[in-house]
């Protein structure tokens, strides 16, 4: 347990509050012995339980299956009726059977757009992993000025809000005044008078790509740091006495002890990037002629903009359901985790 | 300074400049006069103006939407804490059957993809006569940040030790007592960074919103800057002036707790 080691390491009391745990400024004192096992919970059993658990659940599981899950329920509904302006309007709503999905899994351009979400989010998640990985190695070598310099514009980075950061990197990026054009220009690329970077589905995708890299690399970046410091100094030491080079270092010492973070942070990047709406959808609405949705986009576009409400809610199980396929290695090995506890 | 370390802090500051750009230019386009915007070549160096600033909030509702907005916002982050902070402490701290389904579900809801779910949204809203309602968006984002916020509890309520409660106790302490005088106090970098988070997330909500609430004065600010991108068309000053009135509250408030937060995040939701 982390708390206990460090309590005893630095000769204060058991039960010394975990005041700095993972705190970027103060990085926790030389725990000898003791790698890091981040998951202090051993006390859970020592209490004794009853009704107070399940009451103090309660609140939040009736919220969840009110908001949540019933309205998950009405669109597997959905998705299996015929629901188009005219019975949306009319409020009636003939069940088909499963002919939205035949019809979906027939179509050439629903199975496109998985293929489009499926490169885009392992794209964007390799590239948010390992550029967020090396800057939060990056930051916990800095010294404390530059440190803190770099930190301060990642934590602006991530704290744009998304549709603001849209609006901002349309601007970046207009055809006749962003800066962009300026900047190849400058760098002396030619082409660049009034270049459009939304002229193909593709260049969209980089365009937006570039904007999910930029929010949310900072968020692994600085978690990553955070989890660095509490890595023990005296590991690098006796890596670096046995002579290990920097790479040896990371997949010996660094990747295991962090293994937790990479799990979460991985988990919920894929999660993150795979289900993007607002990033995607305010950037261009899908187009240039529909060929920068994906997924959540799709399903959107159609139930909306084409009035195809039960086709869409066949997208949106769909999606779920692939969510859930890719999900399911990482839930085994949480739930392994949880049982070790 | 050696080689290396000279290259290393020149990697970090061209890596700062690069995450800040696009701030900065938002902050710098926003100040701008009109005149100094549309040019071929960016201008760098300008007598700052609040034209821009004046023409985006002179816009018909601004501070409804920026009402709208924040009442929404704050209304489900406070709520998702307090329903947070019962269930982590049973999923920290009790034993009980369907604790282990519990974490299951919470990890599930967490990637509940909501975009895609907004038709079934609109046919219970409408049916329910509840369109155009701030109390079903706040319910609705409530949820939408409770399974993160559960998660993220969880590990700090976790990381105090169960000896603090237990000496409490022995002191005479109730239970219910123990929580809020050790426990709690201790929560507050937790509390601080999931609410922070939960701000986020509530504050940029687009699609529900944008479904549910077709009416101009239940909507809130990220529907007012799509929408006013479009009325003023390539008008980047007022937009950009608009996208920093957008953004300001949440990057100042990131800025200030800087520190906390970003610690406090990871010490829960990595440990979790």
């Amino acid at each position: 347990m982390t708390v206990h080691s460090q309590g005893a390491a630095t000769g204060a009391p058991e039960d010394a509050p975990p005041k700095s745990a993972g705190r970027p400024t103060t990085p926790p004192p030389a725990k000898p012995g003791h790698p890091v096992q981040p998951s202090p919970r051993g006390g859970r059993r020592s209490l004794p339980s009853g009704w107070l658990p399940y009451a103090l659940v309660a609140p939040a599981v009736i919220s969840i299956a009110g908001l949540l899950l019933y309205p998950l329920f009405k669109n597997l509904l959905l998705s299996f009726q015929q629901v188009n302006k005219i019975e949306l309007i009319q409020r009636k709503a003939p069940f088909i059977g499963l002919d939205n999905y035949t019809q979906l899994l027939g179509d050439s351009q629903f199975w496109t757009v998985v293929v489009r979400s499926f490169v885009f989010t392992a794209v964007n998640v390799a590239l948010i992993m390992i550029l967020g990985s090396l800057i939060g190695i990056l930051l916990n070598r800095l010294g404390k000025k530059m440190r803190l310099v770099l930190s301060l514009a990642l934590v602006m980075a991530w704290a744009m809000p998304v549709v603001a950061s849209v609006t901002v990197f349309q601007w970046l990026f207009d055809e006749q005044f962003g800066v962009v054009n300026w900047l190849m220009r400058t760098l002396g690329f030619a082409g660049y008078e009034q270049h459009n970077w939304f002229e193909t589905g593709t260049s969209t995708l980089v365009i937006i790509a570039i904007l999910l890299v930029w929010g949310s690399v900072p968020f692994v970046a600085l978690n990553m740091y955070a989890g660095l410091t509490t890595v023990g100094a005296e590991l690098y030491e006796a890596a670096k006495m046995d002579g290990a080079n920097g790479w040896q270092t990371f997949w010996r010492i660094v990747f295991p002890s962090l293994r937790p973070f990479f799990l979460v942070t991985t988990f919920l990047e894929v999660i993150w990037i795979f289900k993007a709406f607002t990033q995607v959808y305010a950037m261009r609405s899908g187009g240039p002629d529909r060929a920068s949705e994906t997924l959540p986009v799709f399903a959107y576009i159609e139930g909306q903009a084409q009035q195809h409400y039960g086709l869409a809610a066949a997208i949106s199980i769909l999606t779920i359901l692939m969510l859930v396929v890719v999900m399911s290695f990482y839930f085994r090995l949480i739930l392994k985790q949880e049982d070790e506890q | 300074m050696r080689p290396a370390a000279v290259a290393k802090n020149l990697g970090a500051l061209l890596l700062a400049a690069v995450f800040v750009f696009p701030v900065y230019w938002m902050f710098s386009s926003a100040l701008k006069p009109s005149s100094e915007i549309l040019t071929k070549d960016p201008v760098f160096f300008f007598v700052p103006t609040f034209d821009n600033f004046t023409t985006a909030t002179g816009v018909d509702l601004f501070w409804t939407y920026v009402q709208n907005s924040l009442i929404v916002t704050v209304c489900a982050v406070l709520l998702a804490l307090l329903v947070a902070l019962a269930a982590s402490f049973a999923i920290a701290r009790m034993k009980f059957k369907g604790r282990k389904g519990l974490v299951l579900a919470v990890m599930m809801a967490q990637m509940a993809p909501w975009e895609v779910m907004v038709i079934a949204m609109y046919m219970i809203a409408r049916d329910a006569d509840m369109l155009n309602s701030l109390p079903l968006l706040t319910a609705i984002y409530f949820v939408m940040v409770l399974p993160f916020t559960i998660w993220t509890l969880r590990g700090f309520i976790a990381a105090v030790p169960v000896t603090l409660e237990e000496a409490a106790q022995i002191d005479g302490c109730t239970r219910g007592q123990a929580f809020r005088k050790v426990i709690f106090p201790l929560l507050a970098p937790g509390l601080m960074s999931t609410s922070l988070f939960g701000f986020i997330t509530a504050w940029n909500e687009f699609a529900m919103v944008l479904i549910l609430n077709k009416d101009k004065s239940a909507q809130t600010l990220p529907l007012w800057l799509t929408q006013f991108q479009t009325a003023f068309g390539s008008d980047w000053g007022a937009t950009m002036a608009a996208s920093t009135l957008f953004a300001l509250p949440v990057l100042l408030v990131f800025v200030f707790l800087q520190r906390k937060a970003v610690g406090g995040m990871t010490a829960g939701a990595v440990k979790g």
